[in-house]
């Protein structure tokens, strides 16, 4: 059953669309992550055009986060003043996204612009993950190895405006977090993620917060720039088809709950590889298609569609 | 039909020439509905005739479809650092987003370099360059990517010997829309040829349309921006939320 997306003025198949979100979804259950770096590309591969996949995609992540951001508030594990100062940092990041999106695709280059996103940051977290997971497995082996200290103090937490955030237990300067928060919005708006993959380990290691509120605030601030940038997608570009993330939301909602009980059942080391995996996987497919020779050199763009 | 059979009566009361064409098509309307995975157009008519059926040269028929013309950019891949990237461009004044071409016999066996100029039926002449000197070596490689592409997408379609002429009177033709086209009007002209030259001429139009809901959609997203983004958010947050909520509902 084909599917006429009215933004998007392509027909894809329905159940090619719910079996992309019910799979991102099912892989976001399980390793606990938003899957927006996921869909997008995904929605390349499928014959949607790129500011079309990036826009909705971006929509998606408000949707898969919106109910883990209300459970987290619930229990309480949100620092909601770390999470405010990312949050206007991912603000202001999603509105230089946003011009520098819209600047790209009218120079015609905004598809290399967000394949190479893809291929570096997805690379790099793969590869630092990857890493990470298998120092992991090795110590896990092998318990008297010394464990890192978890929180190093640096130069860049004396930086001036210092802050308190009690719930993080922190004192530090309110540079780094609108900087991290900035990087992530900037991310949002070109790649269509939520961003978490990079904000998780930029909280945890550069900010040096306690992880028992990273993922309530990442959650946070996530679902909040994710918002924001839909809607800039939506006025500055037309680009978001809310008929396309009915579907991708829909199959996506429904895979995340079989995904996060198969996640229970598998060993938190043994996940984490996988997941490296799948991050590089998909980074390289990426990769060979900026790298391998095309066989048409040639592609139409016409002003004022996608 | 009945739109068909109206156009006869009027063709009736029209001058008599050697050999006329009336045609009509099986739909002059398309939606674009949620379901839309293109259409298939027949068109059909017959060929009148005073005198008797010249016999020293052959009638042929050719049936071209356009769809609503665009400006385009056709960009160029060179390998720059050793990924490839869009290093050239050319720009087009207006190609259609449509064109299929269906003729009796191959068109240059058919219809005279000349008579293809005045009526713009080939492809190539349907694509209006822009104008000024181009700093390429190879402005015409562009062009020729440009119909390329489109052919491989359906949107360009020359299809040959695709129109079935009986007895030198009833011709028909099927053209098939892709799922990709564009909203707009559509013409559709047919054209009688004998001797390299077009003898007589026939047009008329389909009109292609997105379906309510798709258009009611796009009208807002383009006009109302503000309003669609708020709807798009709250589409994600119903089915983000409420299908969590049902999942808890269920389980507990």
């Amino acid at each position: 059953m084909q599917i006429y997306l009215p933004i998007a003025e392509t027909s894809v198949n329905a159940f090619t669309l719910l079996g992309v979100g019910g799979g991102v979804g099912l892989l976001s259950g399980m390793f606990g992550v938003g899957g927006g770096f996921l869909i997008t590309p995904l929605l390349f591969f499928i014959g949607v055009p790129p500011a079309v996949a990036v826009a909705t995609g971006v929509n998606q992540v408000v949707a898969s986060s919106i109910s883990g951001v209300l459970a987290h508030l619930k229990r309480k594990t949100v620092d909601l003043r770390m999470g405010t100062v990312l949050l206007i940092g991912g603000l202001i990041g999603s509105i230089i996204g946003i011009w520098f999106f819209n600047l790209m695709s009218r120079l015609g280059q905004i598809d290399l612009i967000v394949q190479l996103s893809y291929v570096i940051f997805l690379g790099i977290i793969g590869a630092l993950m990857l890493q990470e997971s298998l120092r992991a497995l090795i110590r896990s082996k092998n318990p008297t190895a010394p464990r890192r200290k978890l929180h190093i103090h640096t130069w860049v937490h004396n930086l001036p405006f210092k802050m308190k955030f009690r719930t993080s237990g922190l004192y530090i300067s309110v540079f780094p977090p609108l900087a991290v928060g900035m990087g992530v919005g900037i991310l949002a708006a070109i790649m269509g993620v939520g961003g978490g993959f990079i904000l998780v380990p930029a909280m945890i290691y550069l900010l040096g917060m306690p992880t028992k509120v990273v993922i309530g605030t990442s959650l946070f601030q996530v679902t909040f720039v994710a918002a924001f940038t839909t809607m800039m997608h939506a006025i500055t570009n037309q680009s978001v088809d809310v008929m396309l993330a009915i579907f991708l939301i829909v199959g996506g909602v429904v895979g995340a709950q079989f995904g996060t009980r198969i996640g229970l059942k598998l060993r938190a080391e043994q996940l984490r590889i996988l997941l490296a995996i799948l991050v590089l996987s998909v980074s390289g497919k990426i990769a060979f298609d900026l790298l391998w020779t095309p066989s048409e050199f040639y592609s139409i763009t016409v002003p004022g569609r996608f | 039909m009945r739109a068909a059979l109206i156009i006869l009566l009027f063709w009736c009361a029209l001058p008599l020439r050697a050999e006329e064409v009336i045609a009509g098509l099986s739909q002059n309307r398309v939606s674009l509905t949620v379901n839309f995975e293109g259409s298939e157009i027949l068109i059909f008519g017959a060929v009148r005739r005073e005198a008797l059926l010249p016999a020293d040269s052959d009638l042929d028929v050719i049936v071209a479809v356009e769809g609503p013309p665009q400006p385009a950019v056709i960009w160029r891949k060179a390998r720059r650092l050793g990924i490839w990237v869009n290093t050239d461009a050319q720009e087009v004044r207006a190609a259609p987003s449509f064109y299929a071409v269906a003729t009796t016999r191959p068109l240059r066996d058919i219809l005279s370099p000349e008579a293809d100029l005045t009526h713009r039926i080939s492809t190539r002449l349907a694509i209006f360059e822009a104008r000024g000197v181009s700093d390429r070596t190879d402005p015409a490689a562009f062009t020729e990517a440009l119909i390329r592409i489109r052919e491989e997408q359906g949107l360009y379609q020359s299809r040959y010997e695709a129109v079935t002429l009986e007895r030198d009177t009833l011709f028909s033709t099927r053209i098939l829309l892709p799922k990709t086209i564009v909203e707009g009007s559509y013409s559709a002209r047919i054209f009688l040829v004998r001797n390299g030259d077009v003898i007589d001429e026939f047009e008329t139009f389909i009109d292609v349309q997105k379906a309510v809901l798709e258009r009611w959609l796009t009208n807002l997203a383009y006009e109302q921006p503000f309003l669609y983004g708020l709807l798009a958010l709250a589409l994600a947050v119903f089915f983000g939320w409420g299908a969590s909520a049902l999942f808890r509902l269920v389980r507990s």
